[in-house]
Formats: C-alpha cells, structure tokens, sequence
C-alpha cells in the first residue's frame, strides 16, 4: 500500500475521531482553549508513535513468536501505561520545558483509546514497521487537526448565543457532528 | 447503603452516558443499531460485575502505589475472557463491534468504578454497583442506537418499521451520532432539572 494512501487515509477520510470514534474523551474535554488543544496533541502524537512501535515489535517478536496472541489486550494495555510513566519521567529529567507543556496530559493518555486503538490497528492492518510509524503519526495529525478545529469552535461558542437546554456539552457534540459531516466530504477520496 | 437506591442510580441520577459523560467513544462509536448498543452494553457489564467483585476482594493485597496498573490487568483480563468468548459463539456481533471489545480496557467507566466504588467498599455491594451502572450504560446505548436504527434505516432491532425510502441516512453515519447524543443529553438535562 502506497503510503500516500496512508497519509491520507488516515488524516481526511478515516480522521480518527470523527470517523472512527477513538479518543472521543479528550476531544471533548480539552478542546475548551486552543492552547491545551496544541499541548494535548503533541502528547499523545508522541505516545501514539512510541506505542505503536513498541507493540508491533512485542506482537511480532514475542507474541506471535510463543503463540501468546491471546494476550494482546492485556498486554499492549501494560505496555501503554508503563511507556506513559517512563516518557514522563524521562521528559522530567531531560526536558523540563516540553515536560512543563506535556506534563499534565501525558497521565491522561493512558486511558486514551485513540493510543491502544491505533497499536491494535497497526496489527489488524498488517502494516510493516515503516507503514505503521506512519500510520501512526498521520493519525496523531488526524486527531491534532480535529481537535484544533474544534476548539477554536468552542472558543467562539462561548461568545454565542446557544440556548439555555442545549448549553454546555448539548451543544459541543452537535457541532462536532456538523464537524464530522463536514469530513465526510472527504469519503472517497482515497 | 440502601442496596436498591445503589442499584438504580445508573440508570438516570448517574448515568455513565448521559449525565458523567465517560465511556464515550464505543458509545458513539458501535451505537449504529440497537441490537449493536444491546451487545456492547452486556459486555461492558460483564466486565464492570466481574472487574468490581476481584478489586473488592483484592484490595486489601494491593499496595496503594500500584493500585492502578493492578486494576488495569484484572479489567484486561476479563475483556480478555469477554473477547475471546464473543469471537467463539457470536462471530457476527463480535465482526460489528470490532475494535471497540478490546477497548473496553480503556473505558473510563471500569476503571472509575473500580478506584471510585470496589476499592472502598464490600463485595455484595460492589457487585450491585457494578451491575447497576453497567445496565445503566447499556440503557443508554440501546436507546442511542434504537433512535439512530429507526431515523437511519426505518428498523429497530431489525425489524423492519417503514420503507428504506424515507429514511435519512445520515443518523447511521458518523455525524448521526454525535448530533443525537448531544439532544439526548439536552433532554436528560431537562428530565433531571423537574
């Protein structure tokens, strides 16, 4: 498969949470500033790509290898939650001002479906290591994009006029199903 | 605790879905029909009865550092089980709900009641809460998904309701989701205000 299709594929026409519905919670609840939204992306496109190339290379080379497939939520779910702690204890120690802009995010990656979702993809797609790399960094683009979008959305919503029943989340999930509509334009694209 | 009132509170008063908003991604994501909603919902159940009985038994073994990733694994491991007997008796379902069965590891409503509820408090009780919020999620994605069957292809748990003619297509697309949610919501709101 061309990685053009990929690229593609995965920002436009599947966008990870529009489309495909993973990472729904964090889409909703940091998309309320512009700021957070850019902090909560870099986080989880740096966790999406480091997972998603520690579990190939664990479902490849371990599981696979001993007949252990069975074990494969159990064990990508350890494996996303042990990289968290480590990258964030990492990024303490060598970067205190990415981990400053990262820091309050990154525990809440771990039970951020959009990473445990694309590491199952990566395999259920029977991509190689490169393809996934790049599956992996065009969806984080995907969710950086709809995220983006959404909460300078939400930032003028908050200047609007919305009535009082639908204020609040009511009104969020409506604009992003127009959102979502909006992308679906893209359907066929590829 | 009165075990009835810890029992009802998932359905309205604390519905996972609709009123803390947790576990939102399958319940957009698999909503497509009823009868999808009906399975996902048991499922998660399961997971969350299951998951709280171990936590209420375990918790006294567990040092507090590591409560979390020790939750994490029995909860894997019960998706595990669900997962694997869902491929074995229900193929089909299990082919429409794809991805989102090993995702139950990651729905925040598991986990949140295992820290919230399982880990303070006895086995009976955790059972009934765990009972109790899971038939309050599947309430809320059989609801869901028997609105977006009937506007999007006139059926509702596969019977057929009205001509495909007339039907609007795009509630069983991705948009349909969140725009009936977010109404779904509004009038929850509405019904807990009276």
């Amino acid at each position: 498969m061309s990685y053009f299709v990929i690229v593609l594929g995965a920002i436009l026409v599947n966008n990870i949470v529009l489309m495909q519905f993973l990472g729904v919670c964090p889409f909703l609840g940091v998309s309320k500033r512009l700021s957070t939204a850019i902090g909560m992306t870099g986080a989880v496109a740096f966790v999406m790509v480091l997972a998603t190339i520690v579990t190939y290379l664990i479902q490849n080379y371990i599981l696979n290898r001993f007949g252990l497939a069975f074990l494969q939520t159990i064990a990508f779910i350890l494996v996303i939650a042990s990289l968290v702690q480590l990258v964030e204890i990492i990024l303490k120690k060598v970067s205190p001002p990415l981990y400053q802009a990262l820091g309050i995010f990154l525990p809440l990656i771990t039970t951020n479906c959009a990473i445990l979702g694309v590491a199952i993809l990566t395999i259920q797609k029977e991509f190689n290591l490169l393809e996934g790399v790049v599956y992996a960094i065009s969806n984080a683009i995907g969710f950086g994009l709809a995220l983006v979008l959404f909460a300078g959305i939400r930032e003028h919503l908050d200047l609007q006029d919305v009535p009082k029943g639908l204020k609040g989340t009511p009104i969020a999930l409506i604009t992003a199903g127009i959102l979502a509509m909006a992308f679906m334009g893209f359907s066929g694209l590829v | 605790m009165n075990q009835w009132k810890n029992f009802s509170k998932g359905f309205i008063k604390e519905n996972p879905v609709f009123v803390l908003l947790l576990g939102m991604c399958p319940t957009l994501g698999v909503t497509s029909s009823a009868i999808n909603g009906l399975g996902m919902g048991l499922a998660t159940t399961f997971v969350l009865v299951m998951s709280n009985i171990v936590v209420s038994v375990v918790k006294k073994g567990i040092p507090d550092k590591v409560r979390i990733p020790a939750f994490i694994v029995i909860i894997a491991t019960f998706v595990t089980i669900v997962q694997l007997t869902m491929q074995a008796f229900l193929p089909s379902l299990f082919k429409s709900l794809g991805l989102f069965i090993p995702l139950i590891v990651v729905n925040c409503i598991v986990l949140g009641r295992a820290e919230a509820f399982a880990s303070k408090n006895k086995i009976g009780s955790s059972a009934i809460d765990g009972l109790g919020i899971g038939l309050g999620f599947t309430f809320a994605l059989v609801l869901l998904g028997g609105i977006r069957e009937i506007l999007g292809s006139g059926k509702l748990f596969n019977l057929t309701l009205y001509s495909e003619n007339y039907v609007t297509l795009l509630f069983v697309l991705a948009p349909g989701a969140f725009i009936v949610l977010g109404y779904l919501i509004a009038l929850i709101n509405r019904i807990k205000k009276n």
